[in-house]
């Protein structure tokens, strides 16, 4: 599942370039009689300690690209590892199916549930038969008839959230995909199951919120969650792409950020590094998460979980009265 | 500026002098025909174009006062005002755009809603300014739309909004997408108490006000030749490398793909508005406006 060779982002070429040496040492040590071994943990444990100082001081447009590092886990990945007798459910019964969101039955902790994510693709073929995770109305309305399958049979929804944005085409404006992200909202408002909602990489705006409408909204450490993406927001406001650094920066779209604003309840640490450094790390700690908060809300009535839903969604917004 | 420009005495500058020429507000340009208009003639036609029949755009208050009766309103948006929580700036802070669009506008956000009655009948209206930050929805936008529905609940009265926005605003971040939850969760209160809900989709709707509660209607109605849409045009066109189709997300556009209810002309919308309504809630018609203009004696409707 994760690929032994790690790609390094800008930021990182420090840590990067000791990796290198590390294995260079290791290469020769092979070959040798010498004892490397001392220097080759030397040079692991200065790594290790790099890697702290640089992510502990990392800045948005940088969180921004951890949350699109090309090797972070996807939702399959998640479902793969997490979930058990997954059965991908498919179709919006009216048009099509749309593959930049995956849903079905699956099991956690032996418990049944639904669970819906949006799908990026690992390699070009993928990438383009996943539209890079941008959702068409389709996708909205697969599910949202999953949703309301699990209603029907009282199971929980679990969401992860991992998306550029919904997909600017014809065809989707056409099949008005403005309706299919309203509905979405406006049903999962009401829906009579717990709802939990997880940002795994990238929330861009109403085609993650399309299925993010929930009881509990959590974040991966490096994720990231915008009203837009930091080169659309840069384009409009600063009338230039290329200010996407500061947009990032200016939207305050990292978990931190948001916990702060107080708009989520829960960080879901990563490994150091990054997801993609350890998947099952990532996966032991989003699964802890999942169980605590499905086993919390398990315990209240669907009226209740609906009339503390409304109230937590009237709650957001920061204005004066007078 | 250009060297013939510069060398001409600044009185005799074309664009200064057409603007003394004629006295301020007199006259208007229709954007769509080109067309000089008496402004009292436009104001007349409510603001509709007599000669090519385009919408022109309308502010929330004038808005109330086309469309329901002559009397006192009940605001219900009264009192708020936007903050800045994330001390937003880009090319400009977004403090100064609050106060330059309260300026411009003489009005604190880009949502007005009130208390009303629409040809007697009791309604709650909300309409949104988009002079003010393009009416963007921030956490003013979604309060004040919550607010109007909450009082429709509570009175038990239909509800109809003036849609006119170019989406979420990005100056308060992922605050301004979660009004679209905001607005789309209170709408699941009055669909509950099995009251009436009518978006009236103006010029223009897009973006997250477009994909949250414009397009929740019972009955969903636009104005002619409105932009309505998810995406802007130009994103679209610059993702798919092609020319859009003809009309693309205009109102006829989304009749046609069946996105939207039905058309009418800013001049009808009183009595069809009303008309529905009656009809959805059994009560008796009313009679025709005999002193608002309407469509059928302009020749252009």
């Amino acid at each position: 599942m994760q690929k032994k060779k790690l790609d390094y982002l800008d930021f990182e070429q420090p840590i990067a370039e000791l990796a290198q040496k590390i294995e260079e040492l290791r290469f020769v040590a092979d070959g040798s009689e010498v004892d490397l071994n001392e220097e080759i943990e030397r040079l692991e444990v200065k790594s290790r300690n790099l890697t702290e100082d640089i992510f502990a001081k990392l800045g948005s447009w940088q969180v921004v690209q951890l949350a699109r590092h090309p090797q972070r886990p996807y939702t399959l990945d998640y479902i793969d590892a997490l979930f058990t007798d997954f059965e991908e459910l498919h179709g919006d019964r009216h048009y099509g199916d749309d593959p930049a969101i995956v849903g079905g039955l699956a099991r956690l902790d032996g418990h049944s549930v639904m669970v819906i994510g949006h799908q990026k693709g690992r390699d070009t073929k993928e990438k383009v038969y996943r539209n890079f995770g941008m959702p068409r109305p389709e996708g909205y309305r697969k599910a949202l008839r999953l949703m309301q399958l699990a209603e029907r049979f009282n199971l929980p929804v679990i969401t992860l959230i991992d998306t550029p944005g919904a997909y600017p085409g014809i065809g989707a404006e056409e099949r008005n995909q403005s309706e299919a992200i309203a509905r979405n909202l406006f049903e999962m408002a009401r829906l009579k199951t717990p709802i939990i909602c997880t940002v795994i990489g990238e929330g861009g705006s109403g085609g993650a919120l399309a299925v993010g409408v929930g009881d509990h909204i959590a974040m991966l450490q490096y994720s990231v969650y915008s009203v837009i993406s930091p080169e659309g927001c840069a384009s409009i406001l600063w009338k230039s792409a290329d200010k996407a650094k500061d947009a990032a920066e200016a939207m305050k779209m990292t978990s931190a950020s948001l916990q702060e604003l107080g708009l989520i309840d829960e960080i879901i640490p990563e490994p150091l590094g990054g997801a993609h450094r350890d998947y099952a790390a990532v996966t032991r700690t989003l699964k802890d998460s999942l169980s605590l908060t499905l086993s919390r809300l398990s315990a209240m009535s669907s009226d209740e979980l609906v009339a503390q839903r409304y109230d937590r969604w009237m709650r957001y917004g920061d204005y004066k009265t007078s | 500026m250009s060297w013939l420009e510069k060398i001409m005495p600044s009185q005799i500058r074309t664009e200064s002098a057409g603007k003394k020429a004629v006295p301020e507000g007199l006259w208007t340009k229709c954007k769509d025909c080109g067309a000089v208009l008496y402004r009292a003639e436009l104001d007349r036609s409510m603001r509709v174009c007599p000669k090519c029949a385009s919408h022109q755009p309308v502010a929330p208050r004038e808005r109330m006062k086309l469309f329901l009766d002559e009397m006192e309103l009940v605001e219900i948006t009264g009192g708020l005002e936007p903050r800045d929580p994330l001390k937003f700036r880009d090319s400009k802070k977004y403090r100064d755009r609050i106060s330059q669009a309260q300026k411009a506008t003489s009005e604190k956000e880009a949502v007005l809603g009130v208390e009303g009655t629409l040809k007697g009948m009791p309604v709650v209206v909300c309409a949104m300014d988009f002079r003010f930050m393009g009416g963007s929805m921030g956490s003013v936008v979604g309060e004040g739309f919550v607010r109007c529905v909450n009082t429709a609940v509570s009175r038990g009265l239909p509800m109809i909004a003036f849609v006119s926005s170019g989406g979420a605003r990005m100056q308060e971040g992922l605050l301004s997408l979660l009004q679209m939850g905001k607005t789309s969760a209170a709408l699941t209160r009055l669909a509950d108490a099995g009251l009436p809900y009518i978006p009236v989709l103006t010029h223009p709707t897009t973006g997250g006000v477009a994909a949250s509660f414009a397009m929740l209607g019972d009955v969903c109605v636009a104005e002619p030749g409105a932009l309505i849409g998810f995406a802007g045009p130009r994103v679209i066109e610059q993702t798919v490398q092609e020319k859009l189709p003809e009309g693309f997300q205009r109102s006829e556009f989304l009749l046609e793909h069946g996105a939207v209810d039905l058309i009418v002309d800013r001049r009808e919308l009183r009595d069809r508005i009303h008309n529905i309504l009656a009809i959805l809630r059994h009560v008796k018609p009313a009679e025709p406006d005999a002193s608002r203009p309407s469509a059928a004696n302009s020749p252009a409707g």
